[in-house]
């Protein structure tokens, strides 16, 4: 560190900011796993203490445990997620490969209109997409959510890969050219180890989404079989009893998967965000 | 066995003609260097002749055989590029071993095909090292040995220097000299810098905005240039050009190379004032602003003490004067 750049008032000030901001993120977090552990009394009386001997209380994640197939919605909503994060990788890395690389008529309208999903939530055609569920028999399906959201994670995923693709250098694809590669192996050896970065970005912007959407698996596939964690949890939350330790520890149950793979690709994610601003 | 006809290639990017009717002839074993400013359409003329653009229309023969439908990998061909495009993933013997793993080469050929590159390019201590392990010029050496590798018909150079520090610059130039005579293979090397051409070619192909302006050997072009653009691009410092009505001549344009002027402090054709001097140790460059003639460079070979503001005369050597007509060619 310079010393020109970093004066102690400022660093003060700007570890100030940021901590309030990481208290601020993550107070809602805290609140919900410190009150998962805490009994029905423990949880109204003191909601912002953390459980003590006499408030501690397993009875939410015993009760998630026992009633309701929790393990098999967390099963469902991995499943769904992890599906949907590899078609959206492969075809969007796909689709970003040949916007970037080959020259051909209408490639910029093509990449307008593939990117045009950012704008428009998929949300908007539910009545449609239910239709067409219907018709094809996959309502109930987690085939159904893992179709709708690839549909949902493809635009920003090709938005922001073929900027990347971009600036994998045109020599190296040449190279593997003479070399006799073919395209799919330029594509999968040469160019994907080189974005990686990116990809894991992607894999973050697309995964958190899927993870948390309540939405279309409560439309889509609302039975039993195809529950997944987010819709799992409403089983708790009744029209005149809610049953908030079961949904507390259900919500801090949910937090681990994605958290865990938000571990896996952190270390490439920061690399992605600021390798163009730095380069 | 390596033998390139070019018949009347043209290349268009849209509505922009980047080559308008190439034709060239490279016999077998021959170092011809493609030369010209950049946008000259020298390296999509390189990519045309790999295969990696199509061309718009024209054909590419090598040894005979059209290849302008022929991927790449099928011409026969290797290439070298200025940003190395190694593999990052492999280490150099299986990044230069690649492509003959694809064409199906047993693994015993291509050992002693490794061998025999690495140990011409010294590359033998790094051959389990990856790219990310070496120097600039280990990588381009590595990028030269899997060309050689290859054993093409045709190897092509897209600026293979210019990535490089000048010391790395003139070692690595020394070594592609020596490789074209050790292998005798018919070599195409495309640049910008015409000291390279001028050093390795045995002919060079001048460039400019999509049309080959000359085709000669060095020296044919540095004492006969078919037209002005030429006789600025080749030789340094660039040729002196003067109007020739401000001299009282009939040609469009004087040109005289500043090594083939004198200087003189008593009398001379051209008066002038000196601007600048520079001092190279084995020659000096003077600026001179004359009366006649405007800003001219005059190259003096040794040590030539002169300070700015003086005055002195410039005499160029008519023998070695160049007079060009209205549309650039030169007048006999």
């Amino acid at each position: 560190m310079s010393t020109a750049t970093h004066s102690l008032p400022r660093t003060i000030g700007a570890h100030a900011v940021l901590l309030t901001y990481t208290v601020i993120a993550l107070f809602p977090v805290i609140i919900v796993i410190m009150n998962s552990f805490k009994s029905r009394a423990g949880i109204f009386g003191a909601p912002l203490t953390p459980p003590t001997p006499k408030t501690f209380d397993l009875i939410g994640y015993t009760t998630v445990i026992g009633q309701g197939d929790f393990i098999h919605y967390f099963q469902n909503s991995l499943v769904v997620t992890v599906a949907s994060l590899f078609f959206v990788l492969l075809f969007g890395a796909m689709a970003a490969f040949a916007l970037s690389e080959y020259r051909f008529r209408g490639n910029s309208m093509m990449g307008l209109y593939l990117a045009l999903g950012i704008m428009i939530p998929i949300r908007l055609g539910t009545v449609a997409i239910l239709q067409l569920m219907v018709a094809s028999g996959l309502v109930n399906t987690l085939t159904a959510l893992i179709l709708v959201y690839t549909a949902q994670g493809l635009p920003l995923a090709v938005f922001i890969l073929s900027e990347f693709m971009k600036q994998v250098s045109d020599d190296l694809k040449n190279a593997g050219r003479i070399d006799g590669l073919s395209e799919y192996t330029i594509f999968f050896r040469l160019v994907l180890p080189l974005v990686r970065p990116s990809m894991a970005t992607v894999a973050v912007f697309t995964m958190i989404p899927i993870w948390n959407d309540l939405w279309f698996p409560l439309i889509l596939a609302p039975s039993e079989e195809t529950k997944t964690v987010t819709l799992g949890a409403q089983l708790f939350l009744g029209q005149f009893v809610t049953n908030w330790n079961a949904i507390l520890a259900a919500l801090s149950l949910a937090i681990m998967p994605v958290l865990i793979l938000y571990v896996i690709f952190s270390r490439q994610l920061i690399r992605g965000i600021t390798s163009g601003a730095v380069k | 066995m390596g033998s390139l006809n070019i018949e009347n290639v043209k290349k268009a990017f849209g509505p922009v003609e980047v080559l308008k009717g190439i034709n060239l002839e490279v016999t077998d074993g021959e170092f011809v260097v493609f030369v010209g400013p950049s946008g000259c359409g020298k390296s999509t003329l390189l990519r045309v002749i790999a295969g990696l653009e199509d061309s718009t229309s024209g054909r590419v023969v090598i040894d005979g055989a059209d290849v302008s439908a022929t991927p790449p990998a099928k011409r026969g061909i290797a290439m070298v590029f200025q940003t190395y495009a190694l593999y990052p993933h492999l280490t150099v013997k299986n990044n230069m071993g690649l492509g003959l793993k694809q064409a199906g080469t047993p693994a015993a050929e291509i050992d002693r095909r490794i061998g025999i590159a690495s140990s011409m390019l010294s590359l033998e201590p790094y051959l389990a090292r990856r790219p990310a392990e070496l120097s600039g010029g280990q990588r381009q050496r590595v990028a030269i040995g899997r060309a050689v590798v290859r054993e093409p018909k045709l190897f092509l150079f897209d600026e293979p220097l210019s990535n490089l520090d000048a010391a790395l610059r003139v070692n690595t130039r020394l070594e592609i000299a020596q490789l074209h005579r050790r292998l005798r293979a018919t070599m195409i090397y495309v640049t910008h810098d015409q000291v390279e051409a001028m050093t390795l070619a045995d002919k060079i192909v001048v460039l400019n905005a999509g049309k080959i302006e000359q085709i000669g050997g060095p020296m044919e072009l540095y004492n006969a240039p078919a037209n002005e653009f030429v006789a600025g691009f080749i030789g340094s410092p660039k040729m002196n050009f003067v109007d020739g009505a401000r001299l009282g001549e009939t040609a469009k344009t004087i040109g005289v190379r500043p090594e083939h002027l004198t200087v003189d402090a008593k009398s001379g054709a051209w008066k002038g004032t000196v601007v600048h001097a520079e001092h190279l140790g084995a020659d000096t460059n003077l600026y001179l602003d004359c009366e006649k003639a405007g800003l001219i460079t005059v190259r003096i070979f040794g040590v030539y003490n002169a300070e700015p503001g003086a005055t002195l005369y410039a005499t160029p050597d008519p023998a070695k004067t160049y007079r060009f007509g209205a549309d650039g060619k030169v007048l006999k």
